[in-house]
């Protein structure tokens, strides 16, 4: 069954009003709608990132879901010790979840993650990208894309952005996807699918800031969909070592992305062809990976 | 060494005797306490506790789930996780690998999560050295753990177990390691008893959180965001209070499991020969029953030397120590690890509690046995001849090194 809109209005809420998110925070649009998939039963272990603050602060709580703070680089390896726990007491029923952002995920955490993909636990991996370290105050992170201000590349970044959907996928896990949310039923979807499959999930999905990417708060769902549709962030999924792009949209200029971002104001003529030069390159190699069918064993 | 007597048969025939190095003791202590999880990562010499514990669930004799993590920071991580739904949870470290899990070693007290953890000690490099010293544990005093020394393959056993059942209390709630000195225990074979497993299950009934698991019937976010004004002084404080509670009940669950079993160790400290000593050794680990040796050497040249055993580090067991060096002629404190700058770990406890009560028995502090360095019992005697001639002469030097060599020697 597909997650239609309707699905997700009349699904519980686990986010509750009076959380302590930013205006326009992309994170908690994300969480309301994989939490409203994913249901009561789940348990959600979170590492050191803005996820932690917007809670908002002892006792009160905006989760109305189980959730577990945890240090910084150690999410995917406490949610795997919940895993193999209720295991032993016989509660396979409750989905164990780790939520991270892309620092806990793509830097610290990456170690902890891969133990737990290579082990082969039974629980769903989500990423949210920000693309920097936004909860300490917008520092360059490996997610974060080249030319990027942040504070600590006051330049603009010299690298490129972790593939880390084919990191992942290079453990052998049974699921990988991409996701923005700019298309809320495209990840819906995804998380549904992903609840489904035994083994270890990953989803990662591209979670815009307002603060951090320097736009107007109500254009985070925008931006999130334009990034989807210049092909600066392609949706796709990778099952079973098959890679399938889920949404193919009508291309937009890169420009039309960039040019929203305070963050990629001081790019030069040459970088943005550099940015678009990559984007051209990502997509075809993405198109041929599709058609070649089974690319991950 | 402790010798067992065999005061109550019917008891110990139904149990099984075995011949063990200290970590196989270990390993069955898990088996006995009826761990679930066990999350580990190899390092030497505690490897071969989690080895056996693999082959024991293999084998279909333990039913406990392994995870083989990817580091001792994800060991520790896991073993939390799996601690937090309400699995009892077991794990292994040593050295290098104690340090690294640090930072989860607070979030275990934190989270009040009762994890059971041997620590078989080793020193800390670099240089490389994979032989007995306690840097490793007494690196981690302040992390909230109850931390326990033992001197014989049947006291880490035994105290495995008992510290289960203290760490599992309602009001204590906090993660424990047993430490065990690297191959002196860990790899040394002694006789050891295992009492048979329906009177540990007596003992030891199955944890069951009594205030909080992470449970989706009960949405908690568990861990969040407490500013200055809010409780987090009182957590810490919480913390102290259930420590406080963990001596308590060490004492009390000693007594109950030693006299269940007929296996005694004493409690917080055990004292050999202390009752009319002058002078008393204070001791942790093996060189602790190394220094029963040399008590009774000294003894026999009319020398009134005792010894106060360490067993329990953290909590610290400041009111026997009150008690027992209050009006003796002097205290030799013999630590195997350095606080660098200042003195032997141990020496700075007990002066700094008989400090607080007023009390002004002499301590001379070594600090000795470092990286494995044997120490004997003439050591021993060496060590206690020279520091009472010291307390005699008035001078309690702040620190002593024992059995060093000069470099040029090498």
């Amino acid at each position: 069954m597909v997650v239609k809109i309707t699905d997700l209005r009349k699904a519980g809420k686990y986010l509750l009003p009076g959380s302590a998110a930013c205006p326009g925070c992309g994170l908690a649009i994300a969480f309301r709608i994989v939490s409203k998939v994913l249901g009561k039963n789940t348990i959600y272990f979170i590492p050191a990132c803005c996820t932690s603050v917007i809670q908002a602060p002892y006792p009160k709580s905006a989760f109305n879901v189980p959730v577990y703070n945890v240090a910084f680089m150690a999410a995917a390896a406490a949610a795997s010790g919940a895993v193999e726990g209720l295991k032993a007491l016989g509660r396979e029923d409750i989905q164990v979840v780790v939520w991270a952002g892309d620092g806990g995920t793509v830097d610290i955490g990456i170690q902890a993650l891969s133990g737990a993909f290579e082990r082969n636990h039974n629980l769903i991996y989500i990423c949210y990208d920000n693309e920097a370290y936004m909860n300490t105050g917008i520092q360059k992170s490996g997610s974060t894309p080249f030319g990027a201000w942040t504070t600590t590349t006051p330049k603009g970044k010299i690298g490129i952005k972790k593939n880390m959907p084919f990191i992942v996928a290079s453990h052998g896990a049974p699921y990988v996807a991409t996701a923005s949310i700019g298309y809320p039923l495209d990840l819906a979807n995804k998380v549904k699918k992903a609840k489904r499959i035994e083994g270890p999930k990953y989803i990662h999905i591209l979670t815009p800031c307002p603060p951090g990417w320097r736009f107007p708060m109500e254009k985070t769902v925008k931006i999130g969909k334009l990034a989807v549709d210049s092909y600066v962030w392609p949706l796709y999924e990778i099952e079973k070592g098959k890679l399938r792009l889920t949404l193919k949209p009508r291309r937009i200029p890169v420009e039309e992305y960039l040019k929203l971002q305070g963050r990629f104001r001081n790019l030069t003529p040459e970088d943005i062809e550099k940015i678009r030069g990559m984007v051209d390159e990502q997509w075809e190699i993405l198109q041929k990976l599709e058609a070649i069918g089974k690319i991950f064993f | 060494m402790k010798v067992i007597t065999r005061k109550d048969e019917k008891t110990r025939e139904a149990g099984e005797w075995k011949i063990l190095t200290g970590n196989h003791a270990v390993s069955y202590a898990a088996k006995l306490a009826r761990v679930q999880v066990v999350p580990a990562y190899p390092i030497t010499p505690q490897t071969t506790i989690v080895e056996l514990i693999s082959e024991l669930i293999a084998s279909g004799e333990m039913n406990a789930r392994m995870i083989r993590v990817e580091s001792e920071h994800s060991a520790m991580a896991a073993a939390i996780g799996a601690s937090a739904v309400g699995a009892r949870v077991f794990t292994a470290t040593a050295s290098q690998g104690l340090l690294l899990m640090h930072e989860m070693l607070h979030w275990a007290a934190g989270s009040r999560t009762p994890v059971g953890m041997a620590v078989v000690n080793r020193a800390v490099g670099p240089p490389w050295n994979i032989h007995a010293d306690h840097q490793d544990a007494i690196s981690q005093r302040d992390t909230g753990w109850i931390i326990s020394f033992v001197s014989s393959n049947q006291e880490a056993l035994d105290t495995v177990i008992t510290l289960y059942k203290v760490a599992e209390h309602p009001e204590v709630l906090l993660p424990f390691m047993v430490c065990l000195d690297g191959f002196v225990l860990s790899h040394t074979y002694m006789p050891v008893y295992l009492p048979p497993q329906d009177k540990i299950d007596e003992f030891l009934p199955p944890y069951d959180p009594p205030h909080w698991k992470l449970d989706p019937s009960n949405p908690i976010s568990f861990g969040a965001l407490v500013l200055p004004n809010q409780p987090y002084q009182e957590m810490r404080w919480s913390i102290h209070r259930s420590m406080e509670k963990a001596l308590e009940l060490f004492e009390k669950y000693s007594k109950e499991y030693g006299e269940l079993f007929d296996l005694k160790h004493g409690g917080a400290i055990e004292e050999y020969g202390a009752e009319d000593a002058e002078y008393l050794i204070i001791t942790a680990g093996t060189i602790a029953s190394e220094a029963e040796v040399a008590v009774d050497e000294m003894r026999k040249n009319g020398k009134k030397v005792g010894l106060l055993k360490i067993r329990l580090y953290r909590p610290f067991p400041s009111n026997t120590i009150i008690r027992e060096l209050k009006g003796r002629k002097g205290a030799i404190v013999l630590d195997r690890s350095i606080s660098f700058g200042l003195s032997g770990p141990i020496s700075e406890d007990v002066r700094a509690v008989l400090h607080s009560f007023n009390i002004d028995t002499p301590v001379v502090a070594y600090v000795t046995g470092l990286g494995g360095r044997d120490i004997t019992y003439a050591d021993i005697e060496n060590m206690v001849s020279r520091g009472i001639s010291l307390i005699e002469e008035g001078k309690t030097p702040l620190i002593l090194w024992y059995k060093m060599r000069r470099f040029e020697k090498w």
